[in-house]
């Protein structure tokens, strides 16, 4: 019987393990948090049950009818509370990666230390929020959507009593819902992106979008429904500073042109004693790098046409393994924005026995998700590919690509940010780096090393290890000297969360491994 | 374009190098298949040690490289802009200790012989050794101190050579790979062909660490060196508990081993930034850089046994990285034997950064005529144990 | 925390854990995390950031940033975000000077 692992609980994962028991296989799913759903279907404990959960999410059946076949599945366990931490690939390429993954409370110190080593591995770690540096946003009180919504959902706090939501994207919407689910007021929304720039970026994917009433739902009426008259909503506006002393008193909002650029003049400051801010989402790719995953950073590389297999010409210059230094094509400009795992049309990636699904492979919302992950899995478990549901699945994952696109020219980072930047903004929170420290050390070594500047400048070399600020410093890097020239991803972690020296020394010796 | 001396690799030794003879009035370009140290230089801990050396020439070069860096912090300060980051110079001390019965005797042997070869190595009690490091495994069997050990935190370093030589008029190419040589009428080297271009020189100097080999092939010589993996755990911050290196005494035996398999060894030492360094493992298997997990967690282990709170530390990243091995663990400082221009330095395995500023003061001297400060012939490329490997 | 009687999707009753948070116990609900226990009970940051010295607490909420850690019954690193509250569990603020005592 194939044995499939899937890593992330999320709409991806859920329905790539639901599909890999429908195909026959015996399915371990592992998510870090303390239950299933993902940050996307997040929900109150066990513990306390709410009769209406269903009135803070999208397609709750969905995760009910999901969550409950795979739990009661017998060839399925799913083990809650299991962080992965590291993946060793397979040296000779005839099996799936290894799984290093410690189970307990989280960032514990006598959690079990286990080993899986899969015949096939379905990677659908998701996303995190991506928040821009703006001065003051390391005060308390500054929160991402995603804590915001997280807090809101599975606790039912909220971040603060006057609450002002900022970024880009749909996104926006449901962190406003959920605060005002919780209890407090949202003092208004600012979408970075002008009405032209939404208008033309949605109007680039209308045929993928019109094709797909559930998403258009998704943005147009549960959510703006909630809000209407409630919630004051402006595009082409973007909070560029947050002030107080140890905590968040209010923020400054100006208009922002079509590159994101405050329009001077146009600044006016609002009382709030919190703000959510989210830019787009980061897609967690530690997992899928150190398996050996090729990455592209443009939609038509991400997604190469035809079933053949992945180019290997595709991806120079994103070689995760970094060190092919005597041979490193002079890369374009990066687009760290929209760096993601490569599929094939199958889900498949660069290496055999690996898939990836959901928000790791395209920023493309959760019925994408839902479809990718049930794809891979299905595959994954060595299901039929001339099942009628895997053609009409990538008919319709192809639409949600187009969606993908539209996503992003709508609402996608455009370069003028950094000009609500000041010398004194943190841009690496968890080292403390200045921007105007940053900017000094890029102009004196005219560095074109990501892993030089990194040592240079402390960027990234905190506990987050890059995840917060990375992006954000390559993107600054390659503005002002040229695209790294090391080779090196910035989301490159082969410790994909720390790990005590206690439970290192618990590893199994590599002759005691049980590899059956 | 045409230099006096192009130096190929713009880690810590080629950076030195271009300093040095910038500095002696030549002009100099130095190129780089990537960036300043992207490679070897950006992935070690940035050791200046004697306490692994001993009588020999390493040791002379050693030390003469210790003066220099004791210097450099002072030479300078004047030239360089704020933005190049500080050298964090630090002449913090080295701690080795045998933590079982049998490794007592041979540390303490070892101390004795770098004594009478002119290395400050006191030996220390058990209770000495705790004063100098109170969380250190009170069943310490023998501990030895060296005040001379120092360190500096490598890509900064190299940043500052590097800005050095521009200031003295040299200039860096980042992203030109050599390719070949350029064609000449005679066989003397006249310049590399790079994927930036065409560069002429009168002297080509290879200081491109463990991809030297690669380099020298397409430069028409050969030199048999080869990559050696070391691996380095960073924990989180922590508060400051570790005030010295402090390393058990199996480092020595790991640095001078021709063995291919793994071996590890605890060097054990905080940043500046408040986390921990762990490190080391040695390892030949070419340029493979994929995460080994028996090395980590034998590190992980014999660290625990020097500092046994280390147990609840967070490793929250893994680094590994290149150095340049050569079979008789000597570097290469001098003319190619069969290729005439062309200069190495490099070969100096986990040493590179501490050997860095000796190697490009004797480079110049030799590439300029100038009587050397140390006896060049044991750095030779033309040496006997290199042509046998 | 919204109260479960003027809470639109009706959550059963809550039981209650209490964690001491800085020698001060803080009372919150069974299955919350430990910063939403401490946010619950009006305090908003906990870690002093080592050059700084400025106040942060949670920022990402899901585990990513490391801005919320913690010491957790002696165990320091902890995401007070993602770690469950026990009743009785300790939480100190970590102590993150840098070497030299640098301010």
């Amino acid at each position: 019987m194939t044995r499939v692992a899937v890593v992330g609980a999320g709409p991806a994962g859920l329905a790539a393990a639901s599909a890999a028991l429908r195909a026959g296989a015996e399915v371990t799913l592992l998510d870090a948090a303390a239950a299933t759903g993902g940050q996307y279907w997040r929900h109150l404990p066990p513990s306390r049950p709410a009769a209406r959960e269903a009135r803070l999410h999208q397609g709750w059946r969905d995760f009910t009818m999901l969550s409950r076949a795979v739990a009661r599945h017998p060839r399925a366990t799913v083990i809650a509370g299991a962080q992965v931490w590291a993946v060793e690939p397979c040296a000779f390429g005839d099996r799936a990666p290894t799984l290093q993954y410690a189970v307990g409370d989280a960032d514990g110190s006598d959690r079990d230390v286990r080993t899986l080593s899969p015949d096939a591995l379905v990677l659908a770690t998701g996303a995190h929020d991506l928040t821009l540096p703006f001065p003051g946003w390391d005060l308390p009180g500054v929160f991402t959507g995603g804590a915001a919504q997280a807090l809101a959902k599975s606790e039912r706090v909220a971040v603060g009593e006057r609450v002002v939501v900022a970024g880009a994207g749909p996104f926006l919407l449901p962190v406003a819902a959920s605060l005002l689910s919780a209890g407090a007021e949202v003092a208004g929304v600012f979408e970075a992106s002008p009405a032209g720039t939404l208008a033309a970026g949605w109007a680039s994917g209308a045929a993928s979008v019109a094709a797909m009433p559930h998403k258009l739902g998704e943005l147009a009426g549960y959510v703006v429904g909630q809000l209407r008259g409630r919630v004051p909503y402006r595009a082409g506006a973007g909070v560029i500073a947050a002030h107080g002393i140890d905590r968040v008193e209010a923020v400054t909002v100006a208009a922002l042109d079509a590159d994101w650029r405050p329009i001077p003049g146009t600044e006016r400051v609002i009382a709030c004693d919190a703000v959510a801010v989210s830019h787009g989402f980061t897609p967690r790719l530690e997992l899928a790098i150190a398996a050996g995953c090729a990455l592209a950073d443009d939609f038509d590389k991400l997604n190469p046409a035809g079933l053949d297999g992945l180019d290997p010409a595709h991806f120079d210059g994103l070689n995760p393994a970094g060190l092919d230094r005597l041979n490193p094509a002079e890369p374009a400009a990066p687009r760290p924005w929209s760096r993601f795992v490569a599929v094939d049309d199958d889900q498949r990636t660069s290496v055999p026995r690996v898939f990836a699904a959901g928000e790791v492979t395209g920023i493309a919302g959760a019925d994408a998700a839902l479809r990718e992950g049930g794809l891979a899995g299905w595959l994954a478990a060595g299901g039929d590919p001339g099942d009628r549901r895997v053609a009409a699945a990538r008919r319709r994952i192809a639409r949600y690509r187009g969606f993908a696109r539209a996503l992003d020219a709508a609402h996608g980072i455009r370069p003028g940010w950094t000009d609500w930047l000041t010398r004194e903004t943190t841009v690496c929170r968890c080292e403390e780096l200045s921007y105007g420290r940053l900017t000094d050390v890029l102009e004196a070594t005219g560095s074109r090393s990501i892993r030089a500047l990194k040592l240079a400048t402390r960027a990234g070399l905190g506990p987050c290890q890059g995840r917060i600020c990375g992006r954000t410093v390559e993107s600054i890097a390659a503005a002002r000297n040229g695209a790294p020239l090391d080779g090196v991803v910035i989301d490159r972690r082969p410790i994909a969360a720390p790990i005590r020296f206690s439970e290192l020394a618990r590893l199994p010796h590599p002759e005691e491994r049980h590899e059956p | 374009m045409h230099s006096d001396a192009i130096v190929i690799g713009a880690g810590a030794v080629g950076a030195a190098c271009a300093r040095a003879l910038a500095g002696a009035g030549l002009t100099v370009t130095v190129l780089d298949a990537s960036g300043a140290a992207a490679g070897t230089s950006g992935q070690g801990e940035g050791n200046l040690l004697v306490s692994d050396k001993l009588r020999g020439p390493e040791l002379s070069l050693a030390m003469r490289s210790l003066e220099l860096w004791d210097g450099l912090q002072r030479e300078l300060d004047d030239e360089l802009p704020p933005g190049i980051p500080p050298l964090e110079y630090e002449r913090k001390g080295g701690l080795v200790v045998a933590t079982t019965d049998d490794g007592a005797a041979p540390l303490l042997d070892f101390a004795a012989q770098q004594r009478a070869a002119g290395i400050d190595a006191r030996p220390l009690t058990a209770a000495e050794a705790l004063d100098l490091e109170p969380d250190l495994n009170p069943a310490v069997t023998a501990a030895v101190f060296y005040p001379e050990d120092a360190q500096v935190q490598p890509v900064n370093a190299t940043e500052a050579l590097l800005a050095s030589a521009r200031a003295r008029g040299a200039r860096t190419v980042f992203g030109a790979r050599v390719i070949a040589a350029l064609p000449a009428a005679s066989d003397r080297l006249t310049g590399v062909r790079t994927t930036r271009g065409d560069f002429t020189a009168d002297h080509v100097i290879l200081a491109a660490g463990p991809w030297s080999g690669e380099v020298a092939a397409c430069l028409g010589a050969s030199l048999p060196v080869r990559p050696r993996r070391g691996v380095v755990l960073v924990t989180t911050r922590m508060p400051h508990r570790i005030f010295h290196k402090v390393y058990d005494a199996d480092y020595v035996a790991a640095v001078e081993s021709d063995a291919a398999s793994l071996q590890t060894s605890s060097v054990i030492e905080s940043t500046a930034g408040g986390t921990v360094l762990v490190g080391s493992s040695r390892q030949q298997r070419g340029f493979d850089d994929a995460l080994d997990l028996t090395a980590v967690r034998e590190i992980a282990e014999k660290a625990t046994r020097v500092f046994p709170f280390l147990a609840g530390a967070s490793v929250m990243r893994v680094y590994g990285g290149f150095r340049p091995f050569l079979p008789d663990h000597l570097p290469v400082i001098g003319p190619d034997p069969a290729v005439a221009g062309l200069w190495h330095a490099t070969g100096h395995e986990g040493a590179g950064i501490g050997l860095a500023l000796g190697t490009a003061e004797l480079l110049r001297d030799l590439v300029t005529g100038r009587a050397p400060q140390l006896e060049p012939g044991a750095f030779a490329p033309s040496r006997g144990t290199l042509a046998a490997a | 925390m919204l109260p479960p009687e003027r809470d639109p999707i009706a959550p059963a009753a809550p039981e209650a854990v209490t964690i001491i948070v800085d020698g001060i116990p803080v009372s919150g609900v069974a299955g919350q995390s430990v910063a939403g226990v401490m946010l619950a009970a009006g305090r908003l940051a906990w870690r002093t950031t080592a050059a700084a010295r400025r106040p942060r607490g949670v920022f990402c909420g899901i585990g990513v940033c490391f801005d919320c850690l913690v010491e957790v019954n002696g165990a320091r690193d902890v995401r007070a975000c993602q770690r469950i509250a026990r009743d009785g569990d300790v939480v100190a603020f970590q102590d993150e000077t840098l070497p030299g005592g640098a301010a």
